[in-house]
């Protein structure tokens, strides 16, 4: 336990350190953006990217983009960094000046603190010409960030198991949700719906269901001014409704606080956990579960959050991770040039069968059957982003954090004394009261 | 700070069996100029002090200086607010209700002192395989705390080791980690399991520094074994024991390490520091989660103080 002390004051003191360093860190702030180099032979240098994607460097995949890189840009070297802990870890070095070339901006950095970290990568009228999602990070105009990939909501799901339930089309609203997990907990030996509460972090996608409920592209936007956003028919209500009920009819896993991430793909890939709220880019884990498992990569399924508006399911499409450059970086062209070649050129959001931020690129096969059923696909804006996100860290409600919503699930199993309607209203009351007192 | 008191203690205890040693060593302080220079002491003692200041003290500088501020842990600018962090603190009193879970480790390390003060005593005697135990209930306090998470997180499953041990004796599955009243004992059992064996090793050096004539003297006067813990061993080693209640307490409100692997805080098991993290890294307010640290710091003290003040210190003599 004091060990423990001595850790976090390291930590602290590491944080003092490095915040000496970056004291005279505006000022060497480039105004102007970095655009994509337009002789690739002339471009030199040496780059490191910082990673989240540690499987990518260990593997060689990533080596593998930057020969390929080299090809075009035989001058410039490439070099990783692959960070288990991203968030913590690059948050922290971010008080020095060495955080990297390219990195990807971790999701506890202030939009409106972009400027002093990252440099700009053009304007936003420009580059949303060729990208989706540019919004996600502009401040007064200009880009920080481009996103490789997008990512669309619904939920992961073994087909082979709700066949055997008897389900077979997908459910158009929250209720028929609920009919066929408890069908799927009568009639097959499943557990019906899989929280991972224990590992948190993707219990925070329901925080992503925002927006597909109601089709709004704004939705995001529209807490800026929303008063309550958990009041009945709001997209925050029906979605962690939905979360409650699912836990509260005891169709999920028996002891939340034991789940295991890793081996849930295991068990959505052996048929036995049915269900799962993701994002896209898990459905290719989940099949190459199963594929491990001796079962087939068509078992596993996505399927768009049971409402429908106008006759039509939607899903919210929201960026992934987005590449900036270092604003201390001394090689911004060549760190320019990689962020433009792999979102591009690469082809890593094809392999990843994901969305690709280019516009005009073909959805991956895995989100195929959403187009066949006319699944709409909105894409979410950014526009009151970092107000949102101020107001969100004020209240301390963290919509995209796991804390209320493993409230939720602790109430709904009847292991915390409260009820929906009393977290719905705390959340309200908190997120009105920051409302009035952020800019 | 334990391993220099265990030290000072002990050539206390030992003292009067060497006699000339010590009379020696204070003869040598006498005369500083015949042996090294007078800045010799202070050379030893650089790279200890320059750690200590460095790793400790510094931070603790910045730490109070952060909680004036409402720096949000990446801005290069922070904004001086004065005390209205610490006006915030204390004008939410949930805040503090994270206390109560404080108890179930108290109550735990109460436990773990009297265990560990049990196998201690009789791994002083001569027991048959005595180094062997020692090792055995010494090594898991050489065990990562994280490693530890998680063997327990599998030990604690539905159906996992310890439901699987219990069943022969007729005790259903639980939720050991699910249960709301049940999840800081379970917690606060893996604190135990972690941190006696080295309360029972400071215990055990206590004891063996204890002059072995006094247990023949007691032996020969026809004393217990609970008589020789009652009258030679306890008050032997009283100093390490209320050491060991001050660590005690103040480790009870700054448990972290367990409870954030194995449940990070949720159903009911949050702790101070568990929220003060969350503060500070989920929601950027670092100038409060400083403020927050900087309450603990002095509530660590103010209980230390009273420990202090209700327990003397007092000098034990033996002979």
């Amino acid at each position: 336990m004091r060990r423990t002390r001595v850790l976090a004051a390291g930590i602290t003191l590491a944080m003092a350190l490095t915040a000496c360093g970056s004291g005279g860190g505006s000022d060497t702030k480039d105004s102007g953006a970095v655009s994509v180099p337009e002789d690739p032979a002339s471009v030199t240098g040496s780059i490191t990217v910082l990673t989240n994607r540690t499987d990518q460097v260990q593997d060689g995949t990533a080596k593998a983009y930057a020969a390929e890189f080299s090809k075009i840009y035989p001058q410039v070297k490439v070099e990783f960094q692959g960070i288990t802990d991203y968030e913590g870890d690059v948050k922290i070095r971010m008080n020095s000046e060495d955080y990297g070339d390219v990195l990807s901006i971790p999701g506890s950095v202030p939009t409106s603190e972009y400027p002093s970290f990252f440099a700009p990568l053009g304007t936003t009228d420009e580059l949303a010409k060729t990208f989706d999602f540019t919004e996600r990070s502009a401040v007064d105009g200009k880009v920080y960030g481009l996103a490789n990939i997008g990512v669309a909501n619904g939920f992961v799901y073994n087909k082979a198991v709700w066949k055997q339930a008897g389900v077979t089309d997908w459910p158009k609203t929250p209720a028929e949700f609920l009919e066929a997990l408890k069908a799927i907990k009568a009639k097959t030996g499943a557990t019906a719906y899989y929280t991972n509460y224990k590992d948190a972090w993707p219990l925070t996608n329901w925080g992503n269901a925002l927006g597909s409920p109601s089709c709004d592209a704004g939705a995001g936007d529209k807490l800026a001014s929303t008063k309550e956003p958990w009041a009945q028919g709001q997209d925050l209500n029906v979605a962690d409704t939905l979360l409650y009920d699912i836990v509260h009819g005891g169709l999920s896993e028996g002891d939340p606080n034991t789940t295991n991430w890793e081996n849930s793909k295991n068990l959505i890939g052996t048929g036995k956990v049915a269900t799962m709220w993701l994002g896209s880019w898990a459905v290719v884990q989940m099949q190459e579960a199963a594929k491990k498992a001796g079962k087939s990569a068509d078992d596993i399924g996505f399927m768009p959050f049971p409402a429908q508006v106008d006759g039509k399911w939607c899903t919210a499409v929201r960026p992934d991770y987005q590449y900036a450059i270092n604003v201390h970086s001394k090689n911004k062209p060549a760190a320019r040039a990689w962020i433009d070649w792999f979102i591009t050129k690469s082809g890593d959001a094809q392999k990843a069968k994901s969305i690709s931020s280019v516009k005009g690129a073909s959805l991956p096969a895995t989100l195929q059957p959403f187009q066949d059923a006319g699944v709409k696909f909105v894409n979410m804006t950014y526009a009151d982003n970092a107000k949102v996100a101020d107001i969100d860290k004020a209240s301390e409600v963290g919509i995209g954090a796991p804390e209320y919503r493993q409230r939720i699930v602790d109430v709904a199993r009847g292991a915390a004394k409260d009820d929906l309607a009393g977290i719905f209203g705390d959340l309200n009351k908190r997120w009105a009261e920051a409302q009035s007192t952020v800019g | 700070m334990s391993a220099t008191r265990t030290a000072g203690e002990r050539r206390e205890v030992s003292s009067p069996t060497t006699p000339s040693r010590r009379s020696k060593s204070r003869a040598s302080r006498g005369r500083p100029g015949r042996r090294g220079l007078w800045y010799t002491p202070w050379l030893y003692l650089l790279a200890p002090v320059a750690l200590l200041v460095l790793f400790t003290y510094v931070p603790v500088v910045s730490m109070v200086s952060y909680s004036f501020t409402s720096w949000n842990g990446l801005s290069p600018t922070k904004r001086y607010v004065g005390l209205d962090n610490y006006v915030d603190l204390f004008t939410r009193p949930q805040l503090f209700q994270v206390f109560a879970v404080s108890l179930f480790y108290l109550v735990g390390a109460a436990l773990q002192i009297v265990v560990a003060l049990y196998f201690a005593t009789i791994l002083s005697f001569s027991t048959r395989f005595r180094n062997l135990f020692k090792g055995i209930l010494f090594f898991p306090y050489l065990i990562n705390g994280v490693a530890i998470g998680f063997v327990f997180l599998y030990f604690f499953q539905p159906g996992g080791t310890l439901d699987t041990i219990l069943q022969p004796f007729g005790v259903a599955p639980h939720a050991w980690l699910g249960d709301p009243d049940l999840v800081n004992t379970s917690l606060a059992g893996v604190s135990v399991w972690r941190f006696m064996g080295l309360n029972m090793v400071l215990f055990l050096g206590a004891i063996q520094s204890i002059p072995p004539q006094l247990y023949e003297a007691a032996a020969l006067d026809g004393a217990s074994r609970w008589q020789q813990f009652r009258h030679i061993i306890a008050p032997g080693i009283k100093p390490i024991l209320s050491l060991s209640a001050i660590l005690a307490v103040s480790g009870a409100l700054a448990v972290f390490e367990i409870p954030f692997i194995m449940t990070g805080g949720s159903n009911n098991s949050e702790t101070f520091v568990i929220q003060t993290i969350k503060l500070a890294f989920n929601f950027n307010k670092v100038g409060l989660a400083s403020a927050a640290a900087v309450v603990l710091l002095a509530i660590v003290l103010l209980v230390t103080m009273i420990q202090r003040w209700l327990v003397p210190d007092e000098r034990v003599e033996m002979s």
